[in-house]
């Protein structure tokens, strides 16, 4: 493996008026190597990622790159000069309107010394060289709306080393990726490490840095608070120098719930799939995983009155259950935390009362006049309950970090009493404090509801759920309580017949 | 158009909260800069002319401004669930005509006339909501279609031409009928207000509808939902709101708002005039948008809406009584709306569309 530092950051820092958000940061990445970098919800790694790739400017502190300093003014030229990144937001990285390969070839065709005039045969020959390089299997001619979410990310990233970069960050690069799709990328990132490149992987998912990582860095609080490169890498050590305090690996004492709430019969998500039947107990947190486009967001979205089944029955407390829209399904106590907060969640505009109050407000507004006080003490209560880190509970959701706008829309469905409460990928993008302090709450106030968590991370699913229920091909292939898990099973389920297994177990939990 | 929000770094974000703390001078400008430029407007017109700083300029700029800004305050509700109503003008105008051959060819009292413009504006308003949301049409080409289709419909009638007691019609006859009194007091009559027949009638409509709509879209269930429909129409759908519904709801206030307009108009004209209110879309439309700059609001709110209505007519009776000619009127107006808007967007940037 080579040795030299390609990249080197001296003393960095950054202020956003008289909040500091980078305190002098030093890191060498070295070509040939992926550094992890681990940092909390806040922790400064967006910024320190936006100066690296042009979109900030530092304030002190220097970059070098090979050689030379490095002072990018813009993304393009950060770009130019070797070091690409691909952002976590999906849609930052594709052009939703064009094609596959005009996507793959875009930066070459705005770039210096680009041809003036389109050639649409020459587009396609290098965007196959491209797509060929990546092992990307994709229709070229499709769309990328027309995309799913997963194949838009491989898109991008494919894009991204069409550069042939220098210095390559990836920011959260998998969130979104099913096992399957993340391998391919893994791989990817180990051709790109044998060809020299240095990588700058950010990342939550331990899995991920266990699999890819030469070395780890901590950072907290906008300092490096923590350099591991001896092997083997102390993973335990990279995390609890990233959270300043030592976790308790949360062993769930598995419960049994005490009277059915939820009863389906026969249910079937889309035309063609196998029918399943599906009890949930109150005082039971029950975890449903499996991959990405498994069906497992339109079984949430079913329930919640969103779409409807193909075929079957429902039942809730002892009556059936056919919910025709979201307000008919809230009316009958069923709450859904809904997948990607920013989209189907939060209110840009609100604050954090508004946020928490929108699905209630007839229980705030006698007359249809809107009683503030108790929406705002509502709030403070779950503020406090969740320990939602905000000036007050006037904030903007904007002024949050992640983890607290997800906090406050898991605290919006927690603030009154539901029968059934569902949360669709509740942790996405959250640290693992935040991630822990949901998940405890959500255990603790279980008691007279049923619980439906749907969890793409097995990780999490043996962290939160009592029992845990396996999704494949649209329909429940298997079903597990926690503390006595057969993983090979679990894991074949999770992969289902003729689908490749997945890369790897997750080595805790 | 908001997925950006959540994947916004915390780090600036902080820092911009920080920077809230304290209210720093970039805040109060953001805050208080439009007030602060309208009482300076008033504060210098008043030292430079004469008889500016009277109780009648007062109430001659607040009738100048009442009827647009009666329709300003409707657009505003479509504005606030994030539509647009490009319609109102010509709602407007076809409520003064409607009323106009109410009660000339008809010969129908006020209530009546009155009655049928309200549900014109009304109808008017539920059929764009349908066609915005339910067939798809973007609301911007559906209101302005809305537009053409009433300036000719409002023709169709009298061939085209403007009515008034005493008219020939299409058969050769003459109308028999009258404005009614009663109907022509909404647009003439004055309230005594410590001085005598000071404050007209339509000046005392737009404050009514101005706190009316103010302390709905404030205060009520129905206005905070607004919001959150026009904020993210998909997150208030998953929060269980009828999208559609209250987006219908918002076109249907439109509608009202603008054939009030109208009514006022019809009054003070006494007749149906067919080139009249050319020019009551724009100011509306401008008062609305300036709106979103009052107390660094970046959104649709009534108090801005009737601030920005004021605005304008404060300038332009300050500018006329300092003998500005009256064609550099227009000019003058989009100057304030574009300077308002880039306030708007680029200072506040908070929605960084």
């Amino acid at each position: 493996m080579a040795e030299s530092p390609v990249f080197r950051i001296a003393g960095l820092a950054k202020s956003f008026s008289s909040n500091e958000v980078l305190r002098g940061i030093s890191l060498e990445l070295r070509a040939g190597e992926v550094t992890a970098l681990l940092g909390a919800n806040g922790a400064g790694k967006s910024t320190l990622v936006k100066i690296m790739s042009g979109v900030y400017q530092a304030d002190s502190g220097e970059m070098t790159l090979g050689e030379r300093p490095f002072a990018p003014a813009t993304p393009a030229e950060a770009m130019r000069a070797g070091v690409v990144t691909v952002h976590q937001n999906i849609d930052d990285g594709v052009v939703g309107s064009l094609d596959v390969a005009t996507n793959l070839v875009l930066d070459r065709l705005s770039g210096k010394g680009a041809s003036i005039f389109f050639n649409p045969r020459r587009v396609r020959r290098t965007a196959l060289e491209v797509a060929g390089r990546m092992g990307l299997d994709l229709d070229l001619t499709a769309d990328v709306t027309e995309l799913p979410l997963a194949d838009r990310q491989m898109v991008a990233i494919a894009r991204a080393m069409a550069h042939e970069p220098k210095v390559m960050i990836l920011d959260e690069p998998t969130s979104s990726l099913s096992a399957h799709e993340a391998a391919r990328l893994f791989e990817l990132i180990d051709r790109l490490r044998a060809r020299g490149v240095a990588i700058l992987y950010i990342s939550h998912r331990m899995s991920d840095i266990r699999r890819l990582a030469d070395r780890i860095v901590s950072l907290r609080d906008g300092q490096i608070v923590g350099l591991f490169e001896s092997r083997p890498l102390d993973y335990e050590g990279a995390v609890n120098a990233m959270l300043g305090r030592t976790l308790r690996q949360g062993s769930v004492v598995s419960q049994a719930a005490t009277h059915p709430i939820f009863r389906a019969e026969g249910l079937q998500l889309v035309p063609g799939a196998r029918p399943f039947s599906l009890t949930l107990g109150a005082g039971e947190v029950v975890a449903v995983t499996g991959l990405v486009g498994v069906g497992k967001t339109r079984l949430a979205e079913m329930l919640f009155g969103i779409h409807r089944p193909v075929a079957g029955t429902m039942e809730l407390a002892g009556s059936p259950y056919t919910p025709r829209n979201p307000a008919d399904a809230i009316r009958q106590g069923v709450f859904l935390v809904a997948k990607d907060r920013a989209r189907t969640g939060i209110v840009p505009d609100f604050n954090i009362y508004q946020n928490m109050s929108l699905p209630f407000l007839p229980r705030f507004s006698p007359l249809s006049l809107i009683n503030r006080r108790a929406e705002r003490a509502a709030a403070k209560e779950q503020i406090g309950s969740l320990r939602i880190v905000c000036r007050s509970e006037r904030d903007d959701l904007a002024t949050l970090s992640g983890g607290n706008q997800q906090k406050v829309m898991v605290a919006r469905w927690l603030s009154q009493p539901s029968r059934m409460l569902i949360l669709d990928e509740p942790f996405q993008g959250v640290d693992i404090a935040a991630r822990h302090d949901i998940a405890a709450k959500l255990r603790e106030s279980a008691a007279d509801r049923a619980t439906l968590i749907f969890l793409t991370e097995l990780d999490e699913a043996l962290e939160t759920a009592d029992r845990i229920l396996v999704m494949s091909e649209h329909t429940i292939v298997g079903e597990h309580r926690n503390a006595q898990i057969d993983m090979d099973r679990l894991l074949a389920e999770v992969a289902g017949a003729g689908r490749p297994t997945l890369s790897e177990v997750p080595a805790h939990g | 158009m908001d997925s950006g929000m959540a994947q916004e770094p915390p780090a600036s974000l902080e820092g911009r909260e920080a920077a809230r703390a304290g209210l720093s001078p970039r805040e109060i400008v953001i805050r208080y800069g439009f007030l602060l430029l309208l009482a300076g407007l008033i504060v210098f017109f008043s030292l430079a002319t004469r008889g500016f700083a009277s109780p009648q300029a007062a109430v001659f700029i607040l009738q100048s401004v009442s009827i647009t800004g009666i329709l300003a305050l409707g657009v505003t509700a479509t504005l606030v669930v994030g539509g647009f109503d490009l319609s109102i003008g010509s709602i407007a105008t076809s409520a003064m005509m409607a009323a106009a051959y109410a009660m000339v060819v008809m010969e129908q009292n006020a209530l009546v006339a009155v009655l049928i413009c309200l549900a014109i504006g009304a109808l008017v308003g539920l059929i764009n909501g349908l066609i915005i949301c339910y067939m798809r049409v973007p609301d911007l080409l559906a209101t302005l279609g809305m537009m053409f289709l009433l300036i000719g419909l409002q023709r169709i009638p009298t061939e085209g031409r403007s009515i008034a007691a005493g008219m020939t019609l299409p058969d050769g006859s003459t109308a028999e009928g009258t404005f009614s009194p009663a109907f022509l007091a909404l647009g003439r009559h004055r309230f005594d207000v410590i001085i005598p027949d000071l404050v007209p009638s339509s000046v005392v409509v737009l404050i009514v509808l101005a706190v009316v709509i103010w302390f709905f879209l404030e205060y009520t269930r129905f206005g905070r939902m607004m919001y959150a429909v026009g904020s993210n129409p998909r997150a208030a759908e998953f929060a269980g709101a009828p999208v559609k519904a209250y987006k219908i709801w918002a076109y249907v206030i439109s509608g009202v708002f603008a054939s009030i307009g109208g009514i006022l108009l019809a009054a003070r004209l006494g007749r149906g005039d067919i080139a009249s209110g050319n020019n009551l879309l724009l100011d509306a439309v401008a008062a609305a948008l300036i709106g979103f700059a009052v107390l660094g609001a970046a959104k649709p709110n009534a108090f801005g809406t009737a601030v920005g209505a004021l605005f304008v007519g404060v300038l332009l009776q300050g500018l006329t009584m300092m003998n500005v000619p009256y064609y550099t009127q227009d000019f003058i107006k989009g100057a304030v709306l574009v300077i308002a808007l880039v306030f708007t967007f680029s200072l506040l940037g908070r929605n960084g569309r």
